[in-house]
């Protein structure tokens, strides 16, 4: 019986494999090389008929001869997988710029703006008309706009009242998802300064972060707007009126606020304030626990520390910031139960906006 | 905290409706988030003995029960079984009403009639046990037909459970609440005296020692030595007010010292002289590994740095003589040293820790503590004496007729805060608030919060030298104090009673250019169908790697998830998802977009990031593809009026595929450039591969026939910067009164120039008399050569000043003939 020529049938195969054109010729060729009628299979049968010394080197060297046929069998089906791919993808061309616009069929029919945006939309045009303009900052802010410049100092414990999610840039805890609006007071105030355009009567809209697990109330990213006037002569007063302006202008005529004393590191004096509870008008029900209020934001005159840390001489200007959630208001509006809905982007729900 | 009205009674006389004590206090900032009525509905419950207890037939869960209500028998049929026959027991006979407005009747259970209702202490609103009846049998003098309320010593109370602001330590106990209310009421208030005690001990001499090593952790530390207690349960009046206020009695002596904080805010802590060894204390710094068991029975690891507030792991331990821990100083106590009902002798801490040493230890061990959180906020470091002598008191009444108090208190006294001493100025207040106070008036209303203003040296008219307690740790020194005081003047006087006026300003209101713009963008979008989403800004990785981006992006160090961490670099993996869930919800057929902050990562993974605000659309209408994103883009280039936008092929850079092209099917996307070469945006169609990975092939059927997605992405930073992409022109251009020429002309043009390519050769070749150019047919087929297609255009022709004549069309139609045919080797068709 004759040796098989190994080194012949290799050869032969590996040309068969590396040159298919296409998978089905490919797959006819794995056969022919690999197959139960190949001549490895067959050269494999007669392996019997050895020697044991000459079997074994003989087993060995099939079995190399096989391993490297399949692995060429595998790598050529991968090459012919993404060339086909590649010209399926190619058949299927097309220029943009040959686009004709009469002929993309469309359906009749408006979207949908998301309901945040209607109301960030209606509050910034409220504020707009009481003579404010819209401001906006980075949601990626360093400590110091975040905490530092706000009279939050590293260390000062204040900064718990704020879950915080940290990011790994730079120094450990320097860089943080900003947890509420306010660092865009600190950037205006700094722009104001370096251009010589104080006074600053602005809003500022934006998404801000917290590191709470979301229910039925709260998100851990949701979105804020926050007022802020720095003038030579605002009070307090100016405050109160302007909330309530703001309060009876956006929510009604019968909607009204009320300040009452809270903590805030970056205002002094700071007060909560409430509005006429807009489910009942004041009558009490259960949203506000039969109060007839229901708390909406926080604000106060700019603490005088804030304007030392911007350079601000808190001698020749006064300020004063408001701020609460937009989220907050929509979920009043439409009297959502679960703030969650709005971020599920379910066109069911999108569809009643 | 939960305050009964009775306790502030012992401050000052308040009267009135609870409702509106409640309302001053909210005015106050000391927020009511519930009024409570306590022991109201308990004037009928009276006190019973089980006299016999027999089962029911065919009931295992309830038994009949006979009890003596004084003289008479009821039969009840209760569902407890925490008695037995000769216990005392609550009976709610019927007709009772019971707190919470329920009515006892008379009910008929498995056929036996019950005669009324056995109470647990939830049902009564004395506690929060349901688990069984409150039985009574222990409770001294109580007998059976007598009210509950009366054995029990219930009186009837409203308890304000307030919210008091971090800034407010005063005002976290029950002295410094009514210190607030009676300011503002124009009450008169007072702490009263403690008795000096009845009998004084031997000189404490050096029995006793203490030895403060870290005195900035510990700046006071006082010891007074208190023999001959009896330790004994507390006084019914003592029990009664911890109870409503939300601690559970223990004994006289521990009981004593809560009702101290509560009443004082000043947490003090006492150990039992036998379990203190050398009968003194060191009060030290722990060792970095040193650990502890808590009063709670854990085991505390300390001296080890922890994250935030400047934690270096410097923790105050309070030991014995030896140096052995007895417990946190300011935290919690060990189990070691626990009073217990052998205690005999006292050794009693009273002491000042700095706020924000606790802060960091209990942050850091997340052992928050009645004691830590009032240290932690600033206790009184001048109300230790008092504290001490209170609690001397209160223990008095139980402790037994041997109770002395050693002569002299064994103390160190460091550094601790000052009264804090600046000026107000009247104008500046007024300034402020708007107000038009006096300088007696201001004085007047700081005064009752102990806050005492003078006429100031400087002898400026309605300057005020102002002096602050320490007990208002919250009031800072000049300058910023001031301000602090201006919200106390505020405060006392109202914040409601304060004018409000409507201030003016010259500087319009209104919106910046970007900000019109941006809302236009939107509109254009809802009016082209779509519906806005807001997709996660925090995402998990996968999303991003499915869409086809490389690992990377900027990584949030303690997310609330660890799987959602990643900062998103694109919101086409967002969008994908909101189509695939509202796919699975049968409801696939949307078109959505969102406009909102990416966040690349940068370069070297520091430095400023240079967050970009996008507007990316998903066109997953049946028939949308990317013809459906281009046509929205031509609405969106003509809605925002820009000038110069061309769709080109991305440029492959090298290694890197250009930004807005990870996740776009190879070979139907565009760039969107800028006349400046500038690429603000991609156009086309989602990768189908993509698409499968995201679920989104076919419509719900397993015939997988493929589904199409179109995608618009711009930078709004750059779309909407007229720097970056020109605008057209506000200037009106007139319209000609002469009529028009078309010319039609189509070309066989190489698939590898762009449709647009041929306009803009025919558009200059065209000249002035050049009105419009569309294209309005495109034609493959086997008459033409292959990789080639014919493009018809409509070019529309007309002159201002004249009808055109037939060489002049003529002309035009030669001129743009030679100039496709010369530039771009198309020939006519």
């Amino acid at each position: 019986m004759t040796t098989p020529d190994l080194a012949a049938i290799r050869q032969e195969a590996v040309d068969a494999l590396g040159s298919a054109p296409t998978g089905a010729e490919l797959r006819a060729a794995a056969s022919a090389a690999l197959g139960k009628r190949s001549p490895l299979a067959e050269a494999h049968r007669q392996l019997g008929s050895l020697d044991p010394d000459a079997r074994k080197e003989a087993g060995r060297r099939l079995a190399e001869v096989r391993a490297e046929l399949e692995a060429l069998a595998e790598r050529r089906g991968q090459e012919l997988a993404a060339a086909e791919r590649a010209a399926e993808l190619d058949a299927d061309r097309l220029d943009l710029t040959e686009v004709i616009p009469d002929a993309v069929p469309d359906r009749m029919g408006r979207g949908h703006h998301h309901p945040v945006s209607v109301t960030r939309r209606a509050l910034e045009d409220t504020f707009v008309a009481m003579g404010f303009v819209v401001a906006e900052g980075p949601e990626i802010e360093t400590d110091w706009y975040n905490f530092g410049a706000l009279n939050m100092p590293p260390a000062h414990p204040a900064r718990g009242m704020w879950d915080t999610f940290y990011l790994d840039l730079g120094e450990p805890e320097s860089t943080v998802l900003r947890t509420h609006t306010s660092p865009v007071q600190i950037h205006l105030m700094e722009q104001a300064l370096a251009t010589g355009s104080l006074p600053i009567h602005a809003v500022m809209p934006g998404r801000c972060y917290r590191r709470d697990t979301p229910d039925a109330r709260h998100l851990a990213v949701f979105h804020q707007i926050e007022g802020l006037v720095v003038d030579r002569s605002v009070t307090f007063a100016d405050l109160a009126g302007t909330i309530e302006t703001f309060t009876t202008a956006y929510f009604g005529s019968d909607i009204h606020a009320r300040l009452r004393p809270a903590y805030f590191p970056f205002t002094e004096p700071s007060a909560e304030f409430e509005i006429t509870c807009t489910l009942c008008r004041g009558a009490g029900c259960r949203t506000c626990s039969q109060t007839g209020w229901i708390e909406l934001g926080g604000c106060g005159m700019v603490d005088p520390a804030v304007f030392d840390a911007v350079g601000i001489d808190s001698e020749e200007w006064q300020g004063f910031a408001f701020g609460f959630g937009i989220d907050r208001c929509v979920q009043m509006r439409h009297q959502i139960a679960d703030m969650r809905l709005l971020t599920e982007n379910d066109i069911r729900f999108a569809r009643q906006f | 905290m939960r305050v009964p009205l009775s306790w502030l009674c012992d401050f000052a006389p308040f009267g009135g409706a609870p409702a509106d004590l409640a309302r001053t206090l909210d005015e106050l900032g000391l927020v009511v988030e519930a009024l409570e009525a306590v022991g109201e509905g308990l004037e009928d419950v009276v006190i019973a003995r089980v006299e016999a207890i027999a089962p029911i037939d065919g009931a295992d869960k309830i038994r009949k029960v006979t009890v003596d209500r004084g003289g008479e028998a009821v039969e009840v049929v209760c569902g407890a079984w925490n008695f037995e026959v000769g216990d005392l027991v609550p009976l709610a006979p019927v007709g009772t009403v019971l707190p919470g407005g329920f009515e006892i009747g008379r009910r008929k259970m498995r056929g036996v009639w019950s005669e009324g209702m056995l109470c647990s202490g939830s049902e009564l609103g004395l506690s929060d046990d349901a688990a069984g009846l409150l039985v009574l049998t222990d409770v001294e003098g109580a007998g059976t037909g007598a009210p509950v309320s009366e054995a029990l010593g219930i009186e009837r109370d409203v308890i304000f459970d307030l919210a008091v602001e971090a800034n407010r330590p005063d005002a976290w106990c029950i002295a410094g609440v009514a210190r607030d209310l009676a300011a503002r009421l124009g009450l008169p208030f007072a702490i009263p005296e403690p008795a000096a005690p009845v009998r004084v001990g031997e000189p404490v001499g050096g029995a006793v020692t203490v030895e403060v090593e870290s005195p900035d952790l510990c700046p006071v530390f006082t010891v007074r030595l208190i023999t001959g207690v009896e330790v004994a349960p507390s006084s019914k009046l003592v029990a009664r007010r911890l109870t409503l206020a939300g601690m559970r009695p223990i004994n006289n002596v521990v009981d004593a010292s809560n009702y101290v904080m509560l009443e004082l805010g000043q947490p003090t802590h006492p150990y039992d002289r036998s379990k203190v060894a050398g009968s003194g204390f060191v009060v030290r710094e722990a060792v970095p590994g040193e650990s502890l068991t808590t009063l709670d029975g854990a085991v505390r690891e300390l001296g080890r740095p922890g994250p935030g507030l400047g934690d270096a792991g410097r923790d105050c331990l309070i030991c014995d003589a030896s140096g052995s821990p007895l417990g946190i100083g300011g935290v919690m106590g060990g189990a070691s040293s626990e009073i217990d009902e052998g205690t005999t002798e006292i050794l009693f801490e009273a002491a000042y820790f700095d706020p924000m040493a606790v802060a960091r230890t209990s942050k850091r061990l997340n052992l928050r503590s009645e004691a830590s959180a009032r240290f932690e906020r600033g206790c009184d470091p001048q109300g230790i004496d008092r504290a001490v002598a209170r609690f001397v008191e209160v223990l008095a009444e139980t402790a037994g007729p041997d109770l002395a108090v050693a002569d002299g208190t064994v103390e160190v006294r460091g550094q601790v805060p000052e009264p804090v001493r600046l000026t107000v100025r009247t104008d500046r207040v007024n300034r402020v608030l708007g107000t038009e106070l006096d300088a007696g008036e201001v004085a007047d209303l700081l005064a009752p919060l102990g806050i005492t203003a003078t006429p100031d040296a400087s002898g400026v008219p309605g300057d005020l030298a102002v002096v602050i307690p320490t007990f208002r740790p919250d009031i800072r020194p000049a300058p910023h104090g001031e301000a602090d005081v201006i919200e106390e003047v505020g405060r006392t006087y109202g914040y409601g009673r304060l004018p409000r006026t409507q201030p003016a300003w010259a500087s319009p209101g209104g919106l910046n250019d970007h900000q019109r713009d941006r809302r236009t963008v939107a509109d254009v979008m809802v009016g082209l169908g779509a519906t806005e989403a807001w997709t996660p800004s925090i995402v998990d990785a996968d999303g991003h790697t499915d869409a086809g981006f490389g690992p990377g992006g900027i990584t949030v160090a303690n997310p609330l998830a660890s799987d959602e961490r990643v900062l998103r670099r694109s919101m086409l993996p967002g969008l994908l998802r909101a189509v695939a869930r509202n796919t699975d919800r049968r409801e696939g057929e949307v078109r959505l977009f969102e406009i909102g902050t990416v966040f690349p990562q940068p370069p070297g993974g520091s430095g400023p990031v240079d967050e970009r605000e996008m507007v990316a659309a998903v066109f997953a209408l049946e028939a949308d593809d990317a013809r459906t994103a281009t046509s929205a883009w031509r609405v969106l280039e003509t809605a925002l009026r820009l000038e110069g936008m061309k769709l080109r092929p991305p440029a492959d850079a090298e290694g890197e595929r250009p930004r807005g092209v990870v996740g776009l099917h190879p070979t139907r996307l565009a760039s969107l450039v800028t006349a400046g070469g500038t690429v603000v945006g991609t156009v086309g169609e989602i990768d189908p591969a993509v698409l499968e990975r995201f679920g989104l092939v076919g419509e719900g059927t397993a015939s997988a026939e493929r589904r199409r997605i179109g995608w618009l992405e711009a930078d709004l930073g750059l779309l909407l910067d007229p720097a970056v992409v020109a605008r057209r022109s506000d200037q009106a251009r007139p319209v000609s009164r002469f009529p028009s020429s078309d010319i039609d002309l189509a070309f066989v043009t190489d698939d590898a120039v762009p449709a647009d390519a041929v306009a803009d050769v025919l558009v200059t070749a065209a000249g002035a008399l050049l009105e419009s150019v569309e294209l309005f047919d495109v034609y493959r087929g086997p008459s033409l050569p292959p990789a080639s297609r014919s493009l018809a255009f409509r070019l529309r022709l007309c002159a201002h000043d004249h009808t055109l004549t037939d060489g002049e069309i003529g002309d035009v139609r030669a001129a743009c003939i030679t100039a496709v045919s010369e530039q771009l080797g198309a020939s006519l068709r």
